[in-house]
């Protein structure tokens, strides 16, 4: 377990690179409930405007928040997480999608040994999460 | 058409109880990528002090999924589902969710508020578990597009 003190503003914490196919899409519906044509079908997505089959804005926050459970190692210690969605991700059938995140110590709590961790999630240079903020607690 | 605004305040019916089975935790597990073992071990969960796998942290959106499903068939609410994109999304916690939790949402809008043509609605579920204590709140927004021009 890593302890509270040891933590600095600013610091990186953890980072990590997810590879998003059309496989992780259908995975995520199946898992979550959310059927949406648009996270899988071409056709749909291209007939609402879409540049292409996207991800789930879910399934990004979903995946965004676990390299902080890995550096905690508990999931149990997250008492609250917040994102904006700013920009889809679009999957392509074949190449699908890189989606970047960078967890940095953002501000540290002393009375209730709370740290604010903000990441960051990038895909294809742009980030595409705002005010993406997870709460943890070291007490 | 926007979104009624006179639905701000309303309080939805709570859910039927939704039991939180461990495949599920496991299989939600998976899809989002992780790969923590208190999310799929119960012997691990077990040695970190808790009674069966823990819930990953977007989990509660499953839970929530009921009491959306409510206020987006709500004629009264005027809200056009293919209109919908979803803006932003919180979850606060009493306490994670393991396997075994029978949880009960209960939705209440807690705004409605007019963006340059879109509207944005926001929406509080707020899930207890079977001896009524609070287990997590989870917050969504959703921007529903107005009329193209």
């Amino acid at each position: 377990m890593i302890a509270y003190s040891s933590l600095t503003k600013g610091d990186v914490v953890a980072e990590q690179t997810f590879h998003f196919t059309r496989d992780s899409l259908v995975r995520y519906a199946g898992g979550s409930g959310d059927f949406n044509p648009i996270h899988y079908r071409d056709d749909v997505a291209a007939s609402v405007g879409l540049p292409g089959v996207l991800a789930h804005g879910m399934l990004t926050m979903g995946a965004a928040v676990q390299p902080v459970v890995n550096w905690i190692g508990d999931p149990g210690r997250i008492a609250d997480y917040q994102v904006r969605f700013t920009r889809p991700v679009v999957v392509d059938p074949a190449a699908g999608a890189d989606v970047t995140v960078v967890a940095t110590v953002a501000a540290l709590e002393d009375e209730t040994q709370i740290a604010r961790i903000d990441l960051t999630a990038t895909y294809n240079g742009e980030t595409v999460l705002g005010k993406a903020q997870v709460r943890v607690t070291f007490a | 058409m926007a979104v009624n605004p006179e639905i701000q305040g309303r309080v939805f019916p709570a859910t039927a109880p939704y039991l939180v089975g461990r495949e599920k935790v496991r299989e939600f597990a998976r899809a989002v990528f992780s790969t923590n073992p208190i999310n799929h071990d119960v012997a691990a969960a077990q040695a970190a002090g808790y009674a069966d796998v823990v819930a990953p942290t977007t989990f509660p959106v499953v839970v929530q999924e009921a009491t959306l499903a409510q206020l987006l068939a709500d004629p009264d609410a005027n809200i056009d589902f293919s209109r919908v994109v979803h803006g932003e999304q919180r979850f606060t916690y009493s306490r994670p969710i393991v396997a075994g939790d029978e949880l009960t949402a209960q939705l209440t809008v807690s705004s409605v508020k007019s963006l340059g043509g879109n509207s944005m609605v926001t929406a509080d579920s707020v899930i207890t578990d079977a001896s009524g204590a609070h287990v997590v709140t989870a917050i969504s927004s959703l921007v529903v597009r107005g009329d193209d021009a």
